[in-house]
């Protein structure tokens, strides 16, 4: 066998074992990104959706942030205008979650209904673009 | 001011255009007078964009809070040092600093590159201006870094907290510095292609270059991870986020190609490759930016969403039809001239380093992009995360670690037997002395073990080229070790500046094993009470909270906690971490007269930490209970972390050994190659005597 073959041989089991590792990488640690309404749909028709890892993209409902700081435990309902749902979280969350804020739930969907997180991030989509104070006076 | 800035930008626009297409132009026609004015359009455009720059930090600087950008990032508490890291810390300043830095860069190439390039040259200046274009016309037509407000604000929004640290002021310039300086090379590889100057002259002319960004990019990076370390307060400092993974993606294609270069350098391998690697990387650190700026991807970092993604995207597709064509249409000038003799040589472990290198790349992207390709295929968003990357990438970087060692060690074409029983007894050894003594205390991590092993083997086998090179000199020019060792770095710069390098690369795999052992515990504390957590170095941890203060300072208010810290009941520390308030003032006078503050940004973090090279103590101070002095903390233990550091300092400093001015191939090229020779009968004769 010449060296060219015997590297193509080489390169084909790395490259066949990267795709195999990424493959099952997907299978096993990828997770639905949905919005509440979509995870509702799902929910409806497919009862394998409970109690399996998914990310839940949406808003903090105004009013709905209950937090228990003793116990670092947090409660508050995602939303994206249309459907809702409970979250519970036990942790510290990032400084920006606040109310209205976007946020990424992680976590799984109990039987119950509520969103058991095991991560919440939170994305202040404001910062960029806050109107100043007054401008709304002086235009 | 702004005026002028507005005005260097229009005149820069139709620089940047008359460059582009004069260039070419007098490339393809050879025409002297063309190239000539191409070329003093690329020192034009740095002059005009240079003055824009200056007219945004005179803005930012006086305050001219009509100005939308300087409302939108600054405000008159805000430290004059952060006032002009503001420059980049937002849309439409850090397309103008990008410009600047490829204008400055553009103009650097043209001053510096040795006349016997000359034939590069006008496509040089023309790759560059037409990059440069895209920026500015990308200002001129999206984000305005000069666009004004109807009226004057008495403050501005201010900064957002967390960019308020060095390590951001420094880390954006520097991953700039990296991302666009690959422009440099890029713009020779297209050239070497329009010119048909094919042969390793654009290799040779885009050495430093290649290098400089590189070194760039891994300091960027290695500031973004200290940054999101100390900042962002959850005591990580790689969450394989877009936009890091944005960053990481040219550094793996940059780093293939600083390996392989030295293959068509040698053998006249690879040429098709190295042109694909420089395109690769250059497109890879615009759709870098592409990624942060568009807010296709949900990303924690990205700027506001706006219609600059489709210039970008605009950008990249038209750049990907031309370079296909440009390089389809030049194949047969790239034929190989020698080929692979052996799968035990140099060549076969770089072949193989390049590999793994870019299959990293291609895993990163394709896990970064699921969200957008699931969608596609599948019609819902799946995405991956940490637990992916960690999994898929941690085998090849163990790979590339090895090769790490192995390449340095084996001869080009065809390693002897006699080479390889010299070169690898000792590091090999090493390496399984390492392992036998994992196995005996049982240890339990598979992945950071076998990472240890190779640091052992990649270590030795480069301090063994070290001792070699030294004792050589020693005993063939008498010279003490220590004058042996800096001529042995002044010889061969590159060669064993590229060993510190890696030996960089090794302390921060060791770092990086770190991560498998981090311990955390959240606890609320009142004064006095006491937590404790148990270090995987067998130490046993206790935290005192001792109370909460309160104070003003600066531009913010400042809750802070403090706890005492003890190791098996020993002090080692007080650390305090704080919960800081950002405040704008109502009216303009600074500083600001108590009662007229008035909150900007939610409450910041910062975490306390105690680093030495063991384990870091890193504190968090999570909050209050209402009406209490009971803190809530979150307590981790960060082995290892310290070695990222380090490595990266390393690393620099081995960068700057290669990169060193003079010593180049041209100017000593006799003296050089007679040290080459005698370097080369020591090891003749070493191997005969043994």
């Amino acid at each position: 066998m010449s060296p060219r073959a015997k590297f193509l041989l080489g390169a084909g089991v790395v490259v066949l074992t990267v795709g195999f590792l990424m493959a099952e990488g997907i299978k096993d640690t990828g997770v639905y990104f949905l919005t509440p309404s979509e995870l509702a749909a799902r929910v409806a028709g497919d009862s394998t959706m409970y109690d399996v890892g998914i990310r839940i993209g949406g808003n903090v409902a105004n009013g709905s942030i209950d937090r228990h700081v003793a116990s670092l435990t947090l409660k508050f309902e995602v939303t994206d205008g249309a459907v809702s749902y409970p979250v519970v979280y036990v942790g510290i969350v990032p400084d920006t979650f606040t109310e209205d804020v976007e946020v990424v739930v992680e976590g799984r969907l109990t039987r119950d209904g509520t969103i058991r997180a095991t991560n919440v991030l939170a994305k202040c989509g404001s910062r960029y673009e806050a109107v100043p104070e007054g401008s709304q006076a002086s235009t | 001011m702004t005026i002028l800035g507005q005005i260097a930008l229009g005149l820069g626009l139709l620089l940047a255009t008359w460059g582009a297409v004069v260039g070419t132009i007098g490339g393809i026609r050879g025409r002297p007078e063309l190239i000539d004015s191409a070329r003093r359009a690329v020192f034009a455009l740095f002059a005009v964009i240079g003055v824009a720059a200056l007219s945004l930090l005179v803005a930012l600087l006086t305050r001219d809070f009509n100005v939308e950008y300087v409302w939108s990032y600054t405000s008159r508490q805000l430290p004059t040092v952060y006032t002009i890291s503001a420059f980049w810390a937002g849309q439409a300043g850090s397309l103008l600093f990008w410009t600047l830095i490829l204008t400055g860069f553009a103009a650097a190439a043209m001053w510096l590159t040795s006349s016997r390039y000359e034939r590069l040259m006008p496509y040089v200046g023309a790759v560059t201006c037409a990059v440069a274009l895209f920026f500015i016309a990308a200002m001129l037509f999206s984000a305005n870094p000069f666009d004004r407000l109807p009226f004057t604000p008495a403050d501005g929004n201010g900064l957002n907290p967390q960019l308020q640290n060095p390590g951001m002021a420094i880390h954006p310039p520097m991953l700039y510095l990296g991302y666009v300086s690959i422009t440099i090379p890029f713009a020779f590889a297209v050239a070497a292609l329009m010119s048909r100057q094919m042969d390793a002259g654009w290799v040779h002319a885009i050495r430093k270059w290649t290098l400089l960004s590189w070194v760039f990019l891994s300091v960027g990076i290695t500031l973004g991870m200290w940054w999101a370390y100390v900042e962002l307060g959850w005591g990580g400092y790689w969450a394989w986020d877009p936009v890091e993974n944005a960053s990481f993606l040219p550094w793996l294609t940059m780093t293939a190609f600083l390996h392989s270069v030295m293959i068509q350098e040698k053998r006249g391998m690879l040429k098709k490759w190295n042109i694909v690697l420089v395109m690769l990387s250059f497109l890879l650190s615009i759709f870098g930016t592409f990624i942060t700026r568009s807010g296709v991807i949900s990303s924690v970092h990205s700027f506001t969403q706006s219609n600059l993604g489709y210039f970008f995207l605009v950008f990249l597709v038209v750049a990907c039809v031309f370079l296909a064509w440009l390089l389809w249409s030049r194949l047969p000038g790239l034929e190989s001239e020698g080929h692979l003799e052996s799968m035990v040589s140099r060549e076969a472990s770089f072949l193989f380093n390049n590999l793994l290198l870019v299959g990293m790349a291609f895993v990163i992207l394709w896990g970064t992009l699921f969200p957008i390709i699931s969608e596609l295929i599948q019609g819902v968003q799946v995405t991956v995360g940490p637990p992916f990357f960690n999994r898929v990438t941690t085998p090849i970087g163990l790979g590339l670690l090895a090769l790490t060692g192995i390449g340095p060690l084996i001869a080009w074409r065809k390693a002897s037997t006699s080479n390889l029983r010299r070169q690898f007894t000792v590091p090999v050894g090493v390496a399984l002395v390492v392992a036998t003594i994992l196995i005996v205390l049982q240890f339990r991590e598979f992945y950071a073990g076998v990472a240890w092993i190779l640091a052992a083997f990649v270590t030795v086998a480069i301090l063994q080229e070290f001792w070699r090179g030294v004792g050589a000199r020693h005993r063939l020019h008498g010279e003490s070790y220590a004058l042996a060792l800096a001529r042995l770095f002044g010889r061969n710069r590159r060669r064993y500046g590229g060993y510190v390098v890696h030996l960089g690369i090794v302390a921060y795999f060791v770092g990086f094993t770190g991560m498998a052992f981090r311990t955390d515990l959240q606890v609320a504390l009142a004064p006095g009470e006491t937590a404790t957590l148990a270090s995987p170095f067998g130490y046993e941890y206790t935290f005192t909270h001792m109370g909460i203060s309160r104070f003003k300072a600066l531009n913010r208010y400042v809750t802070a906690a403090t706890v005492d810290v003890r190791r098996d009941g020993k002090r080692v520390a007080v650390i305090r971490s704080e919960k800081r308030q950002h405040f704008s003032c109502r009216v303009a006078v600074s500083p600001c007269p108590q009662g007229s503050e008035s909150a900007s940004f939610q409450p910041s973090t910062e975490a306390g930490i105690h680093s030495d090279y063991r384990e870091d103590i890193y504190v968090v101070f999570a909050g209050i209970a209402e009406d209490t002095e009971e803190a809530i903390y979150r307590f981790t233990l960060n082995p290892l972390v310290w070695w990222v550091w380090f490595g990266g300092g390393v690393l620099l400093v081995g960068g700057v050994i290669v990169m060193w001015p003079g010593g180049g191939p041209s100017r000593r090229a006799p003296r050089r190659t007679i040290a080459g020779y005698a370097a080369k009968l020591v090891d003749e004769r070493e191997k005969v005597t043994a």
